[in-house]
């Protein structure tokens, strides 16, 4: 019956904006730029959803989370039942509530978005999580009985994490080897604190530390332990290792001090705090004057990051056109606000520096849009004779990300592409090694949190099978 | 956590000893392969290279020179306290082989790199000459075990107060003058050093080997920081080395990429200074 009144009432209330900090003042701290919604605006939000009889949204979620029934259970005031439902098919929600690309998934599809603005799934999502995180109990869902089976996980990003978190309640013994000293892979080295508060992702680990999952840091696996040597031990080995070997622009000059691979300014801020420094020891240029290369949601990080270190002028530098520009919208728009300016078509083909060694400024070259290429997008050409130089005294290159070569080319039987990434069936996981399962950034290049969370949850799916068939 | 059994001060206290226990890396590392550790959560991440490992104890050696707040900040440690994260082997092992005669040349705490492949070159069966060198006496260091790791060792101070006065690329062109059927010079030590040493042996054709110390983060090909130019190509000395070709490497740019936060260093160092008053 209560279906039956959801569904006829209208959705008249307007999609509920989350309250965020200034542009201004946030653009000088690293504290997260979004609040969060009160339970008032929850459910105020909450009551927009139609409770669809058949929901698109659902479809439309890479891991086929609940979208009805967990905003239900906000409109129910039941906030930690909300947050079960989504644990239900997503161990991550209050990173994928921030992070997701929601406009591009659920809420690309949601029925109210057709006539209205759509309801706001993620975040919805993100409260929920939030709830039960900070006010809520957390409770500890029933495992399966053991089984026996032992499982590694190489790498605890959004896919290891996802796995970890599936197979440890399905009975099988899980242990997450993690090459740097804290774990939560891109979600800890890679988004900054503004964006992803780094204590929401220890939680998280924590969470499936609570589950049994069992996590060893500072694990270079390729170096100190094979994955055949891995396979003695366990009876099955994911591994989501990430795109993280870092794409360089390959134009002179590239190797002056100040110019930085964004996975290494990134790194420094956010892994290494060296935004705290000298609380911490690790240091990172502060520059004036910053171009930061590429127009993705990482190149957007790194110069709401230099922004946030002190700098004057912060120029994201595109060689395509806005349309083509692979970040979320809502990233551009935020970045956009703080003061960052964009230089689109314009393509860099040298660096200048001072006799340290430092980079003192950039020649460009302005570029206009021919036929489309293989990607679709238009082709960017030259423009002849349209050299000019910008000052900049730091520079971050943002242009993607590669597979580090490390594990895979030392893995003998593990089939790689001609980019080095590794082969596997995009709905199992399996690779050409028996026993050896990849997923997440690795297998598909660069994509966002949530697919490689459905890869890990499909991972998971058929390493259960195999481990039962055993 | 990695607990410190065993510390030792060396060349008037500006290197430091220590065995830390890491049972896993000493029973893979290899000669030439490194560390990055971080000494605790607000530290850090530094590359040092083992000085040697043993299996048996599961300890790992550590010989590092004070050169910052990171070394000055591990100078402080005791037996019993520990280190809290190391991560490693790092880095491609020295390739090893019998090739005949060698020349193994250390400098400063290059010398503490340098003994563990030293050692591994003469248990290959190679002649190896070793030579080390320091700017006085009392700076230099592991003399009796780069006796026991070599055939033949030569000692040099820069001011003559002990051994050979001059610079160990002095005793090299001597050498390399009087020898000609030396297959390998390995050098490692300051970059100065290692950019004469390699000119020297590029004049007489033999083939140099170099291990390079640029900056680290995370020192698994992730991040770029320690990109140096070989063969003027740009290569991560994390994973491509630490050691390249002698001859092919831009050392003026790993200088220059060396000094990238001199200002930051002398910041942190002062704070700690400050703060141990």
């Amino acid at each position: 019956m209560a279906e039956k009144e959801e569904k006829e009432k209208k959705p008249k209330v307007p999609r509920q904006k989350m309250p965020e900090q200034e542009p201004k003042v946030r653009a000088r701290n690293f504290n997260e730029v979004p609040f969060g919604y009160t339970p008032e605006l929850a459910q105020l939000e909450s009551s927009r959803c139609l409770q669809c009889k058949k929901p698109k949204c659902i479809e439309g979620c890479p891991v086929e989370i609940d979208i009805p029934a967990f905003i239900k259970l906000i409109q129910e005031g039941d906030f930690d039942g909300s947050a079960r439902k989504l644990k239900e098919r997503n161990s991550l929600p209050a990173v994928c509530g921030r992070v997701c690309p929601q406009e591009d998934q659920c809420e690309k599809v949601c029925i109210v978005g057709k006539k209205d603005q759509p309801v706001a799934i993620g975040r919805l999502e993100r409260f929920a999580a939030d709830w039960e995180r900070t006010k809520g109990t957390i409770t500890i869902p029933e495992k399966a009985p053991s089984t026996g089976k032992k499982v590694a996980v190489v790498g605890s990003g959004p896919a290891g994490l996802t796995l970890a978190g599936d197979l440890i309640l399905k009975g099988h013994e899980v242990t997450i080897f993690e090459a740097l000293h804290k774990t939560g892979g891109v979600l800890i080295y890679g988004i900054p604190e503004f964006r992803l508060p780094k204590d929401i992702v220890q939680s998280e680990v924590n969470y499936l530390e609570k589950l049994g999952v069992k996590v060893e840091c500072n694990c270079v696996i390729g170096r100190i332990e094979t994955v055949d040597e891995i396979l003695q031990e366990y009876d099955a080995v994911f591994l989501g290792l990430g795109a993280g070997l870092p794409q360089f622009l390959n134009v002179p000059g590239e190797n002056y001090c100040g110019i930085y691979s964004a996975n290494e300014y990134l790194t420094r801020s956010n892994l290494m705090k060296a935004y705290l420094f000298p609380k911490y020891d690790t240091p990172i240029a502060r520059g004036k004057n910053v171009a930061v290369f590429g127009a993705g949601n990482v190149a957007m990080d790194s110069a709401r990051t230099a922004l946030r270190l002190g700098a004057d002028t912060v120029r994201i530098i595109y060689r395509r056109s806005r349309d083509e520009m692979p970040a979320r919208i809502e990233e551009v728009h935020h970045a956009e606000e703080e003061g960052v300016q964009f230089y689109l078509l314009t393509a860099p083909t040298k660096f200048l520096g001072d006799d340290n060694g430092w980079v003192t400024g950039v020649e460009c070259l302005q570029m206009e849009l021919g036929e489309p290429d293989e990607s679709g997008r238009r082709r960017p050409v030259p423009i002849k004779g349209s050299e000019f130089q910008l000052e900049c005294d730091l520079a971050v290159v943002a242009i993607g990300a590669g597979p580090n070569p490390l594990l895979p080319t030392q893995t003998q039987g593990l089939e790689l592409n001609k980019r080095g990434y590794i082969v596997a069936d995009l709905e199992t996981g399996k690779t050409s090694k028996p026993g050896v399962w990849a997923g997440g950034d690795i297998v598909t290049g660069s994509a966002t949190v949530i697919l490689a969370m459905g890869a890990g949850r499909k991972a998971a799916n058929s390493i259960h099978e195999y481990l039962m068939n055993k | 956590m990695h607990k410190i059994t065993y510390k030792r001060e060396m060349a008037e206290k500006t290197v430091c000893h220590l065995k830390v226990e890491a049972p896993r890396i000493a029973r893979k590392a290899k000669p030439g392969q490194f560390v990055v550790l971080k000494v605790n959560e607000t530290g850090e991440r530094i590359p040092l290279t083992m000085g040697g490992t043993d299996p048996a104890t599961g300890l790992i050696d550590l010989i590092f020179q004070v050169v910052g707040k990171s070394t000055a900040l591990m100078r402080t440690l005791n037996v019993g306290d520990s280190i809290q994260d190391i991560i490693g082997p790092l880095g491609k092992p020295t390739h090893i082989e019998n090739l005949g005669k060698v020349i193994c040349v250390g400098g400063g705490t290059g010398v503490a790199v340098m003994y563990p492949i030293t050692k591994a070159y003469k248990e290959a069966g190679n002649h190896v000459i070793a030579i080390i060198g320091s700017r006085t006496k009392d700076l230099l260091i592991l003399e009796d075990e780069m006796k026991a790791a070599s055939h033949d060792l030569r000692v040099t101070t820069d001011d003559g107060s002990y051994g050979i006065h001059g610079f160990v690329t002095d005793v090299l062109r001597k050498i390399l003058d009087e020898q000609k059927d030396v297959k390998l010079i390995v050098g490692i030590g300051p970059v100065p050093m290692m950019k004469f040493l390699c000119k020297l042996t590029k004049e007489y054709g033999v083939r140099t080997m170099v291990s390079l110390n640029p900056i680290m983060v995370d020192a698994t090909g992730m991040c770029g920081a320690c990109r140096v130019t070989v063969g003027g190509k740009t290569k991560f000395c994390c994973v491509d080395g630490p050691e390249f070709d002698g001859h092919e490497v831009d050392y003026d740019e790993l200088v220059k990429r060396q000094r990238a936060y001199l200002t930051e260093e002398k910041v942190s160092m002062e704070q700690f200074k400050t703060a141990g008053k």
